[in-house]
């Protein structure tokens, strides 16, 4: 592994998903970021098979998939969660059939052992444009939350602005699965958002708390990777299950 | 002459092909205080939502203006669950300096201290008057509230419809109001429009609120003390 490119990468990553995160734990979908991720996973077995980009292959995937769900509880009304099951669990099972045993770890649990420079630049644009987009948004959907006929009274565009906040959810997860694979990506966007909860009690600490908390959690998941040989994408879970922890101990003590 | 500021021409709402709302027409002034008075069901809520165009509708809505504010149900409203979110930062999404928003914490009659609190800390009393003070703060010329009370002791009522009354004579605002408080429709409604899925009366609540008008909206049993004092 590259380590500062990696670590470059990673804390970027990081950031824009624990900020992005905590805008989908307000609106309950932290978890969400599971279901996509596992979605992803026929696109990063085709991108290993055919050698191109990890995250582009996700992200066509998701979507694919985020349009299907959407067009199927449009003409169904069944619930969303179990369009996504369906979904997911397709997705996971497809990816199977064609994705070589020797790609199977990476693409579930992430590789960053080839990081080019030109990749590095890539994630630090896309995690920059995705962060300032959610920001224009945050402050609105966190109204929509509250009450949607309360925020489209107050002009905002509930469709426009949901459809944007989709799209950068699907990019965030197809960054995501670049460092923790498919199956690990709902972590990245929701351990940083609960341990800022944890912490913050302002929305601009919480949204903020989320993206340095992002950021921590991955370098400090790089570098216990570096140091100890175990693959990245664990690692940075387990950094940030870590510093969850402390915000349950840091929280019991105010 | 007073201007119209709302006029509703056979509005009809359907849900899944069952009609909610079948041919109303009324109309709003200026300045005007109209409650929507109706059994659970009536279409009251439905109505409000129509006007504001958030759910479809046939028929004709005009409104004289754009500059309007809606209180949903305290029961539509996310409490819990939320992101740490304080009340000055609830009051920000609207735009409005902090002077602004000082001056209408003082108007409702809540302690500025409180703005530093989370959104949902607050008591059923005070978040009402807190949403109320949100609406108004940027000054609109139309507020529609739906049920302003509910869940709110007498004592409590009493303070939100002074309040109402007093920001209705201050800034001549035009007042849409759904409630099941007769007492609120006699002491401050100028016109009633008494609905159950279709307009069953409306004008002056003093001349068309007759015992027998308000059998027919809620059935038998209701007794009826009108006040008179204004």
């Amino acid at each position: 592994m590259d380590f500062l490119p990696a670590l470059i990468m990673s804390a970027f990553i990081g950031g824009v998903a624990g900020y992005l995160g905590s805008l989908m734990l307000s609106k309950r979908m932290a978890l969400v970021g599971g279901p996509l991720g596992h979605l992803s996973l026929p696109g990063i077995a085709l991108a290993l098979i055919y050698g191109f980009d990890v995250s582009l292959g996700a992200f066509l995937f998701i979507v694919v998939g985020i349009i299907f769900i959407w067009l199927v509880e449009v003409r169904t009304k069944l619930p969303m969660e179990a369009i996504t099951a369906l979904v997911f669990a397709s997705g996971v099972a497809t990816s199977f059939v064609f994705l070589p045993e020797d790609k199977t770890v990476p693409a579930l649990i992430g590789d960053i052992s080839q990081i080019t420079p030109d990749i590095v630049v890539i994630v630090i644009v896309l995690s920059s444009a995705i962060f300032f987009v959610t920001k224009r948004i945050y402050s609105k959907m966190i109204l929509v939350s509250i009450s949607e006929d309360l925020a489209r009274v107050e002009g905002i565009d509930t469709k426009k602005f949901n459809f944007i906040y989709l799209a950068c959810i699907a990019l965030v997860i197809s960054l995501g699965v670049r460092i923790v694979g498919g199956l690990m990506t709902a972590a990245i966007v929701a351990i940083p958002a609960c341990t800022s909860k944890n912490l913050s009690k302002t929305l601009t600490q919480y949204a903020y708390g989320g993206l340095v908390l992002g950021s921590l959690g991955c370098i400090l998941g790089i570098a216990a990777a570096e140091v100890t040989g175990v693959s990245a994408g664990s690692a940075i879970i387990m950094a940030n299950t870590a510093i969850f922890l402390v915000s349950l101990v840091l929280k019991r003590a105010t | 002459m007073v201007k119209t500021m709302l006029k509703v021409d056979k509005l009809n709402v359907a849900f899944d092909g069952f009609d909610v709302i079948t041919d109303l027409s009324f109309e709003v002034k200026e300045g005007e205080v109209l409650v929507i008075l109706g059994p659970n069901g009536a279409g009251k809520t439905t109505l409000l939502r129509a006007l504001l165009g958030l759910i479809p509708y046939r028929g004709n809505v005009v409104w004289a203006t754009e500059d309007i504010s809606y209180l949903p149900p305290q029961e539509l409203w996310e409490r819990r669950g939320l992101p740490p979110l304080s009340i000055e930062e609830f009051f920000r999404f609207k735009a409005v300096s902090m002077e602004r928003i000082l001056n209408i914490f003082q108007r409702v009659g809540l302690d500025p201290s409180l703005l530093k609190r989370g959104y949902g800390a607050l008591s059923t009393g005070q978040f009402q008057r807190m949403i109320i003070g949100w609406a108004l703060v940027d000054d609109p010329s139309v507020l529609l509230f739906d049920e302003p009370t509910s869940g709110i002791d007498i004592g409590g009522q009493e303070t939100i419809y002074s309040l109402l009354h007093s920001f209705w004579k201050e800034r001549n605002l035009t007042i849409l109001l759904v409630t099941h408080d007769l007492n609120v429709v006699w002491e401050h409604a100028e016109t009633v429009l008494c609905m159950n899925r279709e307009k069953l009366c409306y004008g002056n609540p003093h001349k068309v609120l007759t015992p027998e008008e308000l059998e027919k909206i809620y059935g038998a049993g209701i007794k009826h003390y009108e006040h008179t004092h204004r």
